[in-house]
């Protein structure tokens, strides 16, 4: 009778990848001081390099135990719930994540400081002088089409799967996402290339850096998240009732697409 | 039988010591685990400020000196004042308060043990990711820690730029030191999103069946209010402190002016975080109170539902008043009127709180017990911080008022003094279920007393200081402020002999305290959930969940 277990959560055994990920955490977080700061003398990328791999392999191990347990049955109806309220909980974070970045650009663009210092009772111009901005209408529109397509790529992977119980499709949909995705990244990198202002030095590249660069590393980790998807879609994981690290997946493909629709708007069209 | 047999099965835990407090998954010992690290880090930055009063004690500098930091004044000897010293002691002081000791204490630590139970959950929603929670929190710490010992400004080690970490102070200050203060406060906001993800996930998904909503008890209902607060303003602040980041490292120019960058900017990132962030810090304080004050009233908590709106209500507000802490940065008259207006609002939904406290022992019959005392002792302190908070709100009387010692004074009657009353009061009220021994009574009623007249003797003459134009953040206070500061360290000193006292207690009772052998060893009215297990509660509590006549009182709502 001791211990039984009657009711439908999810008790778990203990698990190493809790401590494994903070050390790999405070190992790479150090680590990237002690590569990027120029109070540092000579700069070395390998401490930081080692966290990386330990929370890159913490993140891989944790995840593969999630997915056994799901396998083993752990994942009651119950759970789920539980696992889907967590996930959107996540990505809210996520959104206030970003509102600091729209702050940003948003207040330097209403009110750009007066360069001769008469801020803010006289306000500058924007774009600061001398900046020379993308035009939204060229390959950022392209962009926008395509991670649009991406998340329609996405959708129908879903429908594929919830409503048909259709593997084939399911795998299909989740490719064109995922190839998408690639693409986006690829033509994103492109533009950086072609910026006509620096990083460095002026607010304009800050901010514009800084927005869509974390927009561009969400876009990558939703990419790998919809491979991860698509490996185990291959494999048969996801039935038309369980699936739901693939709507997790999903969901996320989405919040990246809203975001760039913000940043496309905002940022490339208005803040020109 | 049943339930001897579950008994005499949990006597002997399988899981070794490494995989118990290592590899948790258990949110009871995750508690433990929180509030043990939280008070370990509350005492080095305790400390801290025993240094910082034993400074400011007579006008000049005898302690902190370029030549090195003493402990006993030496006439003889010279002594270059170290402002850099000074700023490094009042940064870390905050810093570690705000994220890695009261955060973890209340949130981590109560929030963690006793929420599950109070809502008869067998665990958290993601009881494996609670641990890295806890473990993020512990990284954070040790960056902090390194951060402090790492070089920084002034060719020193630490950074001083205060725990705002204010630009262009913190983007210019010399070393590494402040790049790890960054990345310790990005851990530990990471360790609290996550904490709030699994609190808000479990106080939705798992409650025992038939717990509406409304029929939460007010501390989970706290927990929930707190873990939404975090969910939204520290996302933000991580934004902020990666602009400082880039900033420092990668020549960006978010709040340098010369790149056409703003650091007011910073100012209102910083506090739009700041501002639900002293709620986060005090409002699962309120849900501790609730309990405490409606246990030894021998009575429900007066207004349940309006106790609840209006934890709701001083979360929400929490998020529109922060540019009360910029009044003077050069904010348009409408603005100042706006924030000034809003922040008085918030004094509504605090005194429905404060008034149904009163209002819940009015009539009852009052056990003065210690748990009580700390509760007593929250109310009168949050409500003189809070009066002076309505001053303060007013932008006209800001102009006086900031950046002096008023505000020091009023931020530690409100926050901190109201997070660490309440932190006190539920350490007596739950240790003994927590531990299955029982603190001496008479100590902690001494603790009580001593605290009670430290703290106010300490913080109550820094109002006189404030309004005498003394500025916060100073390391030497000329002559003319030397009477009250002198009075306040000696307060400092006695919160201190008290604060090691509470120490001694807890280390007594842990190890000699009286066995606790009822599950309820307070009265009736503690009526909650975790009233129902044996103290200290099995390893894996509510395997077969609770039914409604074990929690529902009607009387309790």
């Amino acid at each position: 009778m001791a211990h039984a277990k009657n009711h439908d959560y999810h008790i778990l055994s203990p698990s190493i990848w809790p401590l494994a990920g903070a050390v790999s955490g405070f190992v790479m977080l150090f680590g990237f001081v002690l590569m990027v700061s120029p109070e540092v003398g000579s700069n070395q990328p390998w401490m930081f390099l080692i966290g990386l791999v330990g929370v890159g392999y913490t993140m891989f191990a944790w995840w593969s135990d999630v997915v056994a347990e799901g396998h083993a049955g752990d994942h009651t109806p119950v759970v789920r719930i539980g696992l889907r309220f967590g996930f959107i909980l996540f990505i809210m974070s996520e959104v206030m994540f970003f509102a600091a970045w729209f702050w940003s650009f948003l207040k330097h663009a209403m009110y750009p400081m007066d360069p001769d210092g008469m801020s803010p009772m006289v306000d500058g111009i924007w774009p600061p002088a001398g900046i020379e901005t993308f035009d939204p209408w060229h390959l950022p529109l392209i962009n926008t089409l395509i991670l649009l397509l991406s998340g329609c790529a996405a959708t129908w992977a879903h429908h594929a799967i919830a409503h048909e119980n259709n593997r084939r499709d399911l795998v299909r949909g989740l490719a064109v996402a995922a190839l998408l995705g690639g693409l986006f990244t690829f033509f994103q990198a492109y533009e950086y290339s072609h910026a006509g202002f620096g990083f460095a030095g002026n607010i304009y590249g800050a901010n514009f850096f800084m927005a869509t660069g974390f927009h561009g590393l969400h876009v990558i980790i939703g990419t790998i998240f919809l491979l991860v998807c698509l490996g185990r879609a291959m494999r048969g994981h996801f039935t038309p009732e369980r699936h739901v690290g693939f709507e997790a997946a999903t969901w996320y493909w989405h919040f990246v697409d809203v975001v760039w629709l913000l940043l496309f708007t905002v940022v490339y069209i208005w803040g020109r | 039988m049943a339930d001897a047999a579950i008994h005499g099965h949990d006597h002997h835990d399988d899981r070794s010591f490494f995989e118990r407090w290592f590899m948790s998954t258990n949110h009871k010992d995750i508690g433990i685990l929180y509030l043990f690290v939280a008070a370990i880090v509350g005492f080095i930055s305790v400390l801290f400020t025993m240094y910082m009063r034993l400074e400011l004690m007579e006008p000049g500098v005898q302690y902190m000196c370029l030549e090195g930091a003493r402990l006993i004044a030496d006439a003889s000897a010279e002594c270059t004042p170290n402002g850099h010293l000074w700023n490094v002691l009042i940064t870390y002081h905050g810093v570690l308060m705000m994220f890695f000791v009261v955060i973890p204490a209340l949130f981590g630590g109560f929030g963690n043990y006793f929420m599950p139970l109070q809502i008869g959950a067998p665990d958290m929603a993601f009881p494996r990711m609670n641990n890295l929670s806890f473990w993020m929190f512990v990284a954070g710490v040790s960056l902090g820690v390194a951060s402090l010992l790492a070089p920084g400004g002034n060719g020193q080690s630490g950074s001083g730029v205060g725990w705002v970490l204010y630009a262009p102070l913190s983007t210019s200050e010399g070393g590494f030191s402040m790049d790890l203060a960054i990345f310790a406060v990005h851990l530990s906001g990471a360790s609290s999103i996550l904490g709030a993800i699994n609190m808000i996930t479990t106080f939705l998904n798992m409650r025992a069946p038939g717990m509406k909503l409304f029929k939460v008890p007010l501390f989970s209902w706290s927990i929930f209010v707190t873990a939404w607060l975090i969910l939204l303003s520290l996302p933000v602040l991580a934004g902020a402190i990666t602009m400082l980041l880039t900033d420092r490292n990668f020549g960006t120019t978010f709040f340098d002016p010369a790149g056409g960058g703003d650091p007011i900017l910073y100012q209102h990132i910083l506090w739009f975080f700041g501002h639900p962030e002293v709620y986060i810090v005090v409002v699962p304080g309120f849900g501790i109170i609730s309990h405490v004050v409606a246990t030894f009233s021998k009575k429900p908590v007066f207004g349940y539902l309006p106790m609840v709106w209006a934890m709701i209500a001083i979360g929400a507000l929490g998020f529109v008043v922060w540019a009360h802490h910029m009044y003077t940065v050069g904010m348009s008259l409408t603005q100042q009127s706006y924030f000034m207006l809003a922040t008085m609002v918030i004094a509504v939904p605090t005194g429905i709180k404060i008034f149904s406290w009163i209002a819940t022992m009015w009539g009852g019959s009052v056990e003065f017990k210690t748990p009580m005392l700390f509760a007593i002792g929250f109310i009168f302190i949050f409500t003189m911080g809070g009066v002076t908070g309505i001053v303060l709100s007013q932008a006209p009387l800001d102009r006086a008022y900031h950046d002096t010692y008023y505000v020091v004074a009023h931020f530690h009657y409100t926050m901190s003094l109201g997070a660490i009353f309440a932190i006190f009061a539920g350490v007596y009220f739950y240790i003994g279920k927590m531990s299955g021994r029982q603190y001496p009574e008479w100590a902690g009623k001494l603790h009580f007393a001593t605290f009670f007249i430290g703290v106010n003797v300490t913080f109550f003459p820094q109002h006189f200081l404030g309004r005498q134009g003394m500025p916060r953040r100073i390391l030497e206070a000329p002559e003319g402020f030397a009477y009250w500061n002198y009075i306040s360290s000696w307060g400092a000193f006695l919160s201190f002999a008290s604060f090691v006292f509470f120490v001694g207690i807890v280390i007594y009772t842990l190890r000699f305290g009286r066995k606790v052998t009822e599950n309820n060893y307070w009265n009736e009215w503690a009526d909650t959930l975790e009233w129902t297990l044996p103290s200290p509660p099995p390893e894996h509590t509510f395997e077969t969940l609770p039914k409604q006549s074990d929690w529902d009182r009607g009387h309790a709502h």
